[in-house]
């Protein structure tokens, strides 16, 4: 067995911040992680990182930004934190040798992006998540902080308490890729869990093939609850044949969106008449659909995004890799032409519920990135904000983890912060089948620490035994049927027949998990095992967004219910939870924080 | 084992021919060349293969149905080795033939292959967009990153291999430990001699140097520019482009100050660093971030004989 202080799982943007901070508290911390750090896909975050710098700017504003980009399900101090913290860490960022693009006198720029009041967005070209990564992976190395790579964590050492707000996390299991081999990994102080998104969910991602939302399943299965999965953003600029992701960017530097009429749809079709293409990312993406959708879509697909009269040299100096990106991938030169679009999956609002400092209702588990909720996006996440709070809240969990002295959390976190009961409002059965392969946490009484350990460890060796040993059908099958459901019937429209099939069908698939097996029989680099254990994980999260897509009826933010139009604060201001208990999931609601600390949010309309 | 034995030793043109009488689990569609049953190796391997071939069987009848003989497809010839299962412990090719799709590239290929043919086919692989490095194969021939590089526009059968000059753990994937030492050994971190004081005080870069910088910091570590070495491939302990490269970037960034420039020309300088390079230009040619690395590795030869001649 492995034994450190802190245990970081998942080296993407939010883990290695996490890792630094840990260190810098004088932990004995560790990341382990299913890619070498530097595979993470952070790095293909391409925009930027939103900080109030500019001295007409403040962190107030970022936060009112932030909070109305959220429709109002944003927690104020989970966003006003963030929006303190965010300038601190931007700086910090550029002292590790960040290479920001910069203004003539040498200070690093700042461009417009969608929803923000200010040009707050900080960016090294459109490449800001590679070089993210990479700066701080290097800290990382300076450091010597230890890296398990291509260790893939198969499951949470956690006690199995009934209450599981009494429950420990102790460590984690994971899985040498290279070898087979199973090991405990033991956390004498915490356990960080940073393993990104869940694109796998859908078949248009713009996400990598590694985001399976390892994180959100193994917290979910372990007891803490899932926050408000119903919101995904849909990226309203991905290409339509592959999924990747066009920045924000060349909007933000003045790329317009045409129809197949080459009309400017976003204003003489009044889907926003003053932010135009610069409206929030979920106003954008409906509007391109609905472009779509009444027949004015070019192969009624997609849209055209245009920057050619940006000017060759602008575009070069601010939005490179955008050529590349459209070239090698839709073979389209964007000085030439305009780059054709449609919406893809892009992240995940929702995740694990925790607390300002990232911690979750088990003690010792943490979660910070886009795993976590804390919640900061809300019903909608601003372009921009997801890498500040990868920097904000992964060294906020690093720190508490390390056990720094830390102000007490004002968001309430676990079963015991309910208001009121929910439920999914349909006939279809959700969570365990009660086969012994989704047994939750660790066993009966045992709560030293290393039996717990222990006992997980030879839950997993199990399980990968019998994937290796017997014979069953592939996983891609299972994961295919997941990914199609979720495409057809849980996207930027959602109706509730839609929603019910979707269920349906991930029952359906969960099933047919079960008699899943690898057909490699290898213990070396055994990828056909990895990516069966990734599936189970797929399953969860998929049933997870859309229990939560059915249950909430209104339209906010994200969220879209055709049966139901208009944000309804007087029902709805209140966070979706979804309870893994033990097998049979509980779906509950807990209150929306709107007062900060010298201020009440009031919900506005949100328009653009 | 390397893919180089391979490539010069094993795969004679007898050699792949049992090669492909031994691949029958690779590509429903390639009975016409591959044999028929699975090779009959003794114990449970053998009836997990039977087992595997009667599926593969059955899944060939539902889709012969469907006219998957008329469609076009891309042959692939892929590279297999694991030295833990007896029928893949001596190298070999295996043939797959999966159905063409409009602008698939080589991963599109290789994942198609293992999700619908054979899960064990292995291959590291992530954003699929050209920026985690993962897939850097050795594709007809040359060292390219899988996931951006069109079957269009190769030739037919695709002959995808793993990395030269470094240890093939199992079919493409290639042990990296090697490449990511070099990275380390030159200090691959910023150091800058101070920094600014003042709250929420960055270091002033002009956008110049912003710019002298810029290609050296897209590197994404697939070590293709090691690969293709050969000068890495005959001096193990060569720091190679992709290391020296890095140095580059610290090196010309002119927040670093003048004590960690010395520092950084005198870790490169040394008998395995730039006078090694004899300017081959490979590094460049296969680089899927078009960085230029002979041109950066040249200018730090002349950085350091700048340098050197300071001290005289």
């Amino acid at each position: 067995m492995y034994e450190h202080d802190v245990l970081v799982v998942g080296a993407g943007g939010a883990g290695l911040r996490a890792a630094i901070a840990a260190h810098e508290e004088g932990a004995d911390v560790a990341m382990v992680t299913k890619l070498h750090p530097v595979r993470s896909h952070t790095g293909a975050a391409e925009g930027g990182i939103n900080a109030a710098l500019h001295p007409e700017d403040s962190w107030e504003l970022h936060a009112y930004d932030t909070m109305k980009g959220s429709d109002y399900l944003g927690d104020a101090p989970a966003v006003e934190t963030f929006a303190q913290d965010a300038p601190d860490e931007v700086i910090q960022l550029e002292h590790w040798g960040m290479p920001f693009s910069r203004e003539e006198d040498g200070t690093v720029s700042q461009r417009p992006f969608g929803g923000l009041s200010h040009p707050r967005t900080t960016y090294a070209g459109a490449e800001t998540g590679h070089h993210l990564l990479h700066t701080m992976y290097e800290q990382v190395v300076k450091r010597g902080i230890e890296v398990y790579e291509e260790w893939q964590v198969l499951n949470l050492a956690v006690t199995d308490h009934d209450d599981v707000e009494d429950r420990e996390c102790h460590g984690v299991v994971a899985y040498d890729i290279a070898s087979g081999q199973v090991e405990g990994f033991s956390a004498r102080d915490g356990v960080i869990l940073a393993t990104g998104g869940p694109g796998q969910v859908f078949d248009h991602t713009t996400n990598a093939v590694a985001n399976s939302g390892d994180g959100y399943a193994m917290a979910y299965r372990a007891g803490v609850p899932l926050e408000d999965m119903e919101f995904v953003q849909f990226h309203p600029t991905t290409l339509p044949s592959t999924g990747v992701l066009i920045s924000e960017g060349v909007r933000g530097e003045g790329g317009i969106l045409y129809n197949e009429d080459e009309e400017r749809f976003m204003f003489e079709h009044g889907y926003a008449n003053n932010e135009g293409e610069l409206a929030s990312r979920d106003v954008v993406s409906r509007a391109e659909l609905t472009e779509v959708n009444e027949g004015r879509g070019i192969e009624d697909e997609y849209v055209h995004l245009d920057m050619r009269h940006l000017g060759e040299e602008r575009i070069l100096d601010r939005l490179e890799n955008i050529l590349h990106l459209a070239e090698d991938f839709e073979g389209v030169d964007g000085l030439d032409e305009p780059m054709p679009v449609k919406p893809g999956q892009h992240y995940q609002m929702g995740g694990v519920e925790c607390d300002e400092n990232g911690h979750t209702c088990i003690d010792g588990l943490y979660a910070a990135g886009e795993t976590a909720c804390v919640s900061l996006h809300g019903a909608n996440r601003l372009g921009g904000n997801a890498l500040p709070e990868l920097l904000v809240y992964g060294a906020r969990a690093g720190r508490h983890a390390a056990g720094a002295d830390m102000k007490e959390p004002e968001i309430q976190t676990g079963p015991s912060a309910k208001i009121e009961d929910g439920s999914i409002g349909a006939d279809v059965e959700i969570g365990s089948l009660g086969g012994s392969d989704e047994a939750v946490a660790a066993d009966g009484a045992a709560v030293d620490a290393g039996t717990v350990v222990d006992a997980a460890v030879q839950r997993e060796q199990e399980r990968v035994d019998r994937l290796l040993e017997e014979d069953g059908i592939n996983h891609a099958l299972v994961r295919d049927d997941i990914q199609e459901t979720m495409t057809a019937n849980v996207n930027v429209f959602r109706r509730e027949d839609n929603l019910i099939e979707a269920l349906e069908d991930i029952r359906a698939a969960r099933e047919r998990y079960q008699h899943v097996a690898a057909s490699d029989p290898s213990r070396t680099y055994n990828t056909d095992v990895l990516h069966t254990m990734e599936t189970r994980n797929i399953i969860d999260i998929a049933e997870a967004i859309t229990a939560g897509a059915l249950a909430r009826e209104e339209f906010r933010g994200a969220h879209w219910r055709e049966q139901y139009q208009y944000r309804d604060d007087e029902e709805w201001l209140k966070h979706t939870l979804l309870a893994w208990n033990g097998g049979n999931p509980e779906l509950y609601y807990k209150d929306v924080i709107l007062e900060g600390e010298d201020k009440v949010y009031e919900p506005k309309e949100r328009s653009y | 084992m390397s893919a180089d034995d391979a490539e010069n030793s094993e795969v004679t043109p007898e050699a792949q021919a049992a090669a492909e009488a031994e691949s029958s689990e690779a590509g429903a569609e390639s009975d016409a060349e591959s044999g028929e049953a699975a090779p009959a190796t003794p114990g449970p391997q053998a009836d997990r293969m039977a087992k595997k071939a009667d599926r593969e069987r059955a899944r060939e009848e539902t889709e012969s149905t469907e006219e998957i003989d008329e469609e076009e497809t891309v042959h692939l010839r892929v590279f297999r080795y694991d030295p833990e299962v007896e029928a893949k412990a001596e190298p070999r090719f295996d043939d797959f033939y999966v159905p063409r799709e409009e602008g698939m590239t080589v991963l599109d290929a290789l994942i198609e292959a293992r999700d619908a043919y054979d899960s064990s086919l292995t291959f590291r692989h992530s954003c699929r967009q050209a920026v985690c490095g993962s897939d850097a194969l050795f594709v007809n021939g040359q060292q390219r990153l899988g996931c951006k590089t069109q079957i269009a526009d190769l030739e037919t059968p695709v002959r995808i291999e793993p990395l030269p000059h470094q240890d093939v753990v199992k079919d493409l994937v290639v042990d990296m430990e090697h490449f990511y030492e070099q990275m380390q050994a030159v200090e691959p971190y910023f150091q800058p001699d101070d920094l600014p004081e003042g709250d929420l005080e960055e270091q002033r870069q002009t956008p110049e140097n912003r710019e002298k910088v810029k290609m050296s910091t897209r590197c994404i570590w697939c070590g293709a520019c090691m690969s293709s070495c050969n000068i890495a491939a005959g001096d193990n302990e060569y720091l190679g482009p992709a290391a020296i490269n890095k140095a580059y970037r610290f090196a010309m960034d002119e927040r670093e100050g003048e004590n960690a420039k010395a520092n950084r020309l005198e870790t490169i300088e040394q008998e395995h660093g730039v006078w090694r390079c004899q300017t081959q230009f490979s590094c460049t040619e296969v680089c899927p971030k078009d960085i230029p690395l002979t041109e950066h590795i040249q200018e730090l030869k002349r950085e350091a004989v700048k340098s050197n001649l300071k001290f005289w």
